[in-house]
């Protein structure tokens, strides 16, 4: 029995060592971002590396900002990802609500087309999309990026779900007061409905941050490009690879979804999970 | 559905209602209709000609599928690049992710914490994690500095067609492991106490509970990592080409990136959208087969 103990702590320690070698394992690389960013040119291009810079410098960020039109691209990928989940909750709350509380002809062929959607790959519907919106003379604005958005299909299956949830007894007895249905979708199902909303708008948050194939597919000027791509021209801001700066640009680019993980993970985590059991 | 009172209002009120909900979902409807449907029925047309924005558009019948099968060599090369890169990645994942799963399972602060760490790399924007890699990949960099403190020899990683698309993939792993693990890791909590338990009794050891019991009963789930991970694997794009442009030579050309090249570069969306044409039925083949077979071949409660 005690030798059964030993060999227990034994391995549980082993193994607690392991996790934290494999949490390292996947930090190192955001470690590294960081540090990197914070070196000096000269000292980047040492090698063997330094794992603690020898002087900290901003010269990265600054060059980043000296460089480049941050302001602008900032501002293209806020305005990108507003117009966006605000799209999204316009045309996805009536969309979802009515497949989730209404039986109507049609209905179940609708929803699979809603389903089917969910499984084209944007690198299957760029080429038409491009020709679509260059042939409007769109290219110059933003709504490339934006308008093929507006009817996401993840958002329609977890908002029509909460739907469903509702209970029966509380939208009867709402009918029974005389609410008219927008009033009872104003009132009830949207309050109800307010955490899956949060949830839709995280991952949209995060999708269209980090979003870089489509803009790279979608646009023709520097003016309506995003931040990611502004990230992406630092390479050729200098002759070489110039890591401090490319990799300050990096870290202003992660430290949002960082930020957001930090006090959302949880949420993040199950919706993310959810998606993955669909 | 309809109460009493509903009943007594006018004809027009009943149309209304029947109406309703079409143009609830109408929208949305269209919006797919527009942004999903038309482009993919468009781009099987424009597969028939040949078409570059700037001049007429010409038909040419299947020219564009013989030039991609028979003619041009650099498409099977994408393809076979595509299919490497899927193979391992899928198992790699898989096999990481249900070790993972089963390792970090308990909720312990230890184990809580591992898991949001590996988790964080699947929502950082891909072109970041690529970027740092492409870093520590450098000839230069951190990852030789390891090599070479454990004796072993130097690797040129991105540099040489020998190890290019391994870096790629390693990368992939890194950045998607996490959420696999969590997708599993939510399976295994929705196994049955009891079935646990009556194992336990039996003193099943642990081997023989995992192959008799565990794996068994993740078996739709794995299947389901099985296919998302090929199709997600068929659309590698972004990393390829922040990593390594398609090079060193085609080695790293995979399927998307070879669509980018021709629409976006050459301009010759007819071509282009014949080889779209090849990833949305493999797209489409994978998600039939998803649906089609696991009621046969996977176990369910």
């Amino acid at each position: 029995m005690r030798r059964y103990q030993v060999k227990k702590i034994l391995t549980g320690s082993v193994s607690g060592i392991l996790k934290v070698m494999l949490c390292l394992f996947f930090a190192f690389p955001f470690y590294w971002m960081i540090i990197t960013s914070l070196k000096s040119y000269m000292e980047s291009i040492r090698y063997p590396p330094t794992l603690w810079p020898k002087e900290l410098t901003l010269e990265g960020y600054l060059t980043v900002f000296r460089g480049l039109d941050v302001g602008m691209y900032l501002k293209n990928s806020v305005i990108i990802i507003i117009c966006i989940i605000m799209m999204q909750v316009v045309i996805m709350v009536p969309a979802a609500y009515g497949f989730a509380r209404y039986s109507f002809k049609g209905s179940g062929l609708l929803f699979g087309i809603v389903t089917i959607a969910f499984m084209v790959p944007s690198q299957v519907t760029f080429v038409s999309v491009y020709i679509m919106f260059s042939r409007m003379r769109l290219m110059r604005t933003l709504l490339p990026q934006i308008l093929p958005f507006g009817a996401n299909a993840f958002g329609i299956f977890l908002l029509r779900q909460t739907f469903k949830q509702v209970p029966d007894e509380l939208i009867e007895s709402a009918r029974l007061d005389d609410a008219g249905e927008i009033k009872i979708m104003m009132e009830i199902m949207i309050p109800m409905a307010k955490s899956t909303f949060v949830t839709v708008a995280l991952l949209s948050f995060i999708s269209h941050w980090n979003a870089y194939f489509w803009p790279l597919v979608m646009t023709t000027t520097e003016s309506v490009k995003p931040f990611t791509l502004c990230i992406d021209k630092l390479k050729d801001l200098d002759y070489g690879l110039v890591w401090p700066t490319i990799m300050a640009g990096n870290v202003i680019l992660v430290l949002p979804v960082l930020v957001l993980f930090l006090f959302g993970s949880k949420r993040i985590i199950s919706a993310m999970a959810y998606r993955g059991m669909k | 559905m309809m109460g009493e009172e509903k009943k007594k209002k006018k004809g027009g009120a009943i149309w209304w209602e029947r109406v309703r909900p079409y143009v609830m979902v109408g929208p949305c409807m269209i919006f797919l209709a527009v942004f999903t449907v038309y482009p993919v029925l468009n781009m099987i047309y424009l597969s028939f000609f040949d078409y570059n924005l700037l001049t007429e558009k010409k038909y040419i019948g299947l020219k564009n599928y013989e030039r991609l099968f028979f003619v041009n060599v650099d498409f099977w090369n994408a393809v076979k690049n595509t299919a490497i890169y899927t193979l391992s990645v899928v198992i790699l994942l898989i096999f990481f992710a249900l070790v993972f799963a089963l390792w970090l399972q308990k909720s312990t602060v230890l184990n809580s914490i591992a898991q949001r760490i590996i988790f964080l790399p699947h929502i950082c924007a891909m072109l970041s994690v690529a970027m740092v890699f492409q870093w520590m990949m450098d000839e230069k960099g951190l990852l030789n500095m390891v090599l070479e403190f454990f004796r072993l020899p130097a690797l040129r990683w991105l540099n040489s067609s020998a190890t290019a698309l391994l870096s790629v993939i390693v990368v992939n792993v890194w950045k998607n492991i996490g959420y696999y693990a969590l997708i599993l890791m939510s399976s295994l909590k929705a196994i049955p106490a009891e079935i646990n338990e009556a194992a336990e009794l039996d003193d099943a050891k642990p081997l023989s509970k995992f192959f008799k019991i565990t794996l068994p009963m993740l078996s739709p789930q794995v299947f389901f990592l099985l296919v998302t991970i090929t199709i997600s694997s068929f659309k590698v794009f972004e990393s390829v080409r922040v990593l390594t442009g398609g090079g060193p030579g085609d080695s790293t050309q995979v399927l998307v990136y070879y669509i980018y090249r021709y629409a976006m570069t050459n301009l010759k969306f007819g071509y282009a959208s014949a080889a779209g044409t090849f990833l949305l039925a493999v797209v489409l083949i994978l998600t039939v087969v998803y649906f089609r077979l696991p009621g046969k071949r996977v176990h369910y409660q």
